[in-house]
């Protein structure tokens, strides 16, 4: 088995270099095609590219970083997490009793058919500026897709599954551990990733209404003080942000719904 | 309320040890006038019969007479609409911690998320101390030829390896009886025959009752201490009949044994019979 592993791994590593030049290319062709463009423009909305890396390493590596992007963060992990734990316990709950579900699929429907941006004048009357209504916002507005999947996951469960844990007596901790959650994994983490690309929509807009710092904040002021290679620089760093926290979110999917991969592996060439 | 008592004449049955007649046995398993319903359409109308410690019992009966039904019903997954279920003296309501349910379909059954060695685990989780497991899971991972297998995950595996794993996980519950739903209908014909022969062994080898419930007549005979023939719906018993064959049985022997043949043709016209006879729905 070692063998054949390693093999394995070192074609998958030159199989990665090989992706990573292909997915590269393209984005850094642009760059470089926008640099030279730009490098003469004396336009007021378009400055050079250089300038707006300039004034991306000066905001963002200097006090911006501390200032701007590291609440920025904060609120936004602390959203995310808050939404995704409060999608995965109240799912888990309400699908697994069928006449809580019935009770809260209406109100659920309603408050998921609210578009979140009309939160917004209802969070700054409840929280007024700062950094606990910019996490409400994206709680609120993000929730949903985490939850109704839950619910599905959890209803998914194939009935000789809850056989078995009947039949083998295991108790309700050990079933929702061992046997509904992981069933639930898949769906769940579908909800999830919409769940994280809607907390970084809701965080920015949350932020360009209710916040005295963050990205959002930053771009919105500096659009309005016409000082354009911030607005440049801030668009690209949200940009940046967003792209790694969907990396770092594949990554995780993958490790822990390894066993699906394989499986679908494994059913998909009829092995 | 541990009863023994005499078996009838039309209930003989044969120890597990080669042709020791046992006159006085442990009665573990007993199915009373067991009746289920599905609306108004009746399943089971009063299935009747014992089981006894160590005995091998397998339940045949046509397609549609309910086998998973009454399994399910002795297992305490469903409840009877009539009659009771009394293991080791106590009536079933609930499945029983000294019992144990090997399903038909293994890609069901097993956890597609846990190794073959994790799904053997989750049911020790309350019943052994964590100390006590590493040891056990590897002995019957070993009993059922996936010794050094722990660590795939079921669809690495064939399906007679994953049934094996599903069997491996019946073991390790150290249940007093293992039932057995038609543990071997998915697998292919050969995979069957190996299959067979390793539940007669680790039968012998974990000293288990075992009730199987089949569509297959010669798998019933040649597994049997006793057949019980359902008759098709609404079910009955039909007939109990003993097994006399020599223990250990093998694939080649004892098919070639003419009262193999004899008992064989027995189930088989019982069967057609109960076919005949049964309500058309």
């Amino acid at each position: 088995m070692s063998t054949p592993g390693t093999t394995r791994r070192s074609t998958e590593r030159g199989a990665g270099t090989r992706l990573f030049l292909l997915r590269a290319w393209l984005p850094a062709g642009l760059l470089a095609a926008w640099w030279l463009a730009s490098a003469a423009s004396t336009s007021l909305y378009f400055p050079p590219l250089q300038t707006i890396l300039e004034t991306l390493r000066q905001d963002w590596l200097g006090p911006g970083f501390a200032e701007h992007l590291l609440p920025s963060i904060g609120k936004f992990l602390a959203g995310f997490l808050i939404a995704s734990l409060a999608g995965i316990g109240l799912g888990l709950i309400i699908g697994m009793y069928p006449a809580l579900r019935a009770a809260a699929e209406p109100i659920i429907q309603f408050l998921r058919s609210l578009p979140p941006p009309v939160l917004l004048p209802l969070g700054l009357l409840l929280f007024g500026i700062g950094p606990s209504m910019n996490i409400a916002i994206i709680v609120f507005g993000a929730v949903w897709p985490t939850l109704l999947n839950t619910i599905d996951g959890v209803r998914s469960l194939d009935p000789q599954l809850t056989e078995m844990t009947r039949s083998y007596r295991l108790t309700r901790a050990q079933k929702i551990r061992y046997v509904i959650l992981p069933n639930a994994g898949p769906q769940i983490f579908a909800g999830l990733r919409t769940t994280l690309q809607m907390s970084i929509i809701l965080i920015v807009v949350s932020e360009m209404v209710a916040s005295t710092n963050g990205i959002g904040y930053y771009v919105l002021n500096s659009q309005q003080t016409f000082a354009v290679p911030q607005t440049w620089a801030g668009t690209l760093v949200l940009g940046l942000l967003g792209y790694l926290a969907n990396l770092i979110f594949i990554r995780l999917e993958r490790y822990v719904l390894r066993w699906q991969a394989g499986l679908l592996a494994t059913t998909g060439s009829g092995a | 309320m541990k009863m023994t008592e005499t078996y009838p004449q039309d209930k003989a049955r044969t120890a597990p040890e080669a042709g020791a007649a046992v006159v006085n046995a442990e009665v573990l398993l007993q199915l009373q006038e067991l009746q289920k319903n599905y609306g108004h359409v009746q399943i089971l109308a009063g299935v009747d019969f014992e089981i006894c410690r160590g005995e091998f019992v397998c339940v045949v009966g046509p397609s549609g007479s309910g086998k998973t039904t009454l399994l399910k019903c002795m297992a305490g997954l469903l409840e009877p609409s009539g009659g009771q279920t009394v293991f080791e003296g106590q009536q079933v309501t609930e499945p029983p911690a000294k019992l144990a349910v090997v399903f038909q379909d293994y890609s069901r059954s097993l956890l597609p998320w846990m190794t073959v060695w994790q799904n053997v685990e989750l049911p020790m989780k309350n019943k052994f101390a964590k100390a006590e497991r590493p040891a056990r899971i590897e002995s019957v991972l070993e009993a059922v030829g996936l010794g050094g297998k722990g660590s795939l995950y079921p669809w690495q595996m064939s399906g007679g390896m994953q049934q094996r794993a599903a069997i491996a996980r019946g073991l390790a519950y150290q249940p007093d009886v293992l039932l057995m739903d038609e543990p071997f209908a998915a697998v292919d014909a050969q995979t069957r025959i190996e299959l067979e022969d390793l539940v007669l062994r680790v039968r012998q080898e974990f000293d288990m009752t075992v009730v199987f419930v089949t569509h297959d007549i010669d798998e019933a005979v040649y597994l049997a201490d006793r057949v019980v023939v359902l008759s098709g719906a609404p079910t009955t018993v039909s007939r109990n009949i003993a097994v006399d064959l020599p223990q250990p049985r093998n694939q080649r022997d004892t098919k070639l044994l003419p009262e193999y043949a004899r008992l064989r043709a027995e189930v088989f016209e019982l069967i057609q019979s109960a076919k005949s006879h049964a309500t058309i729905r």
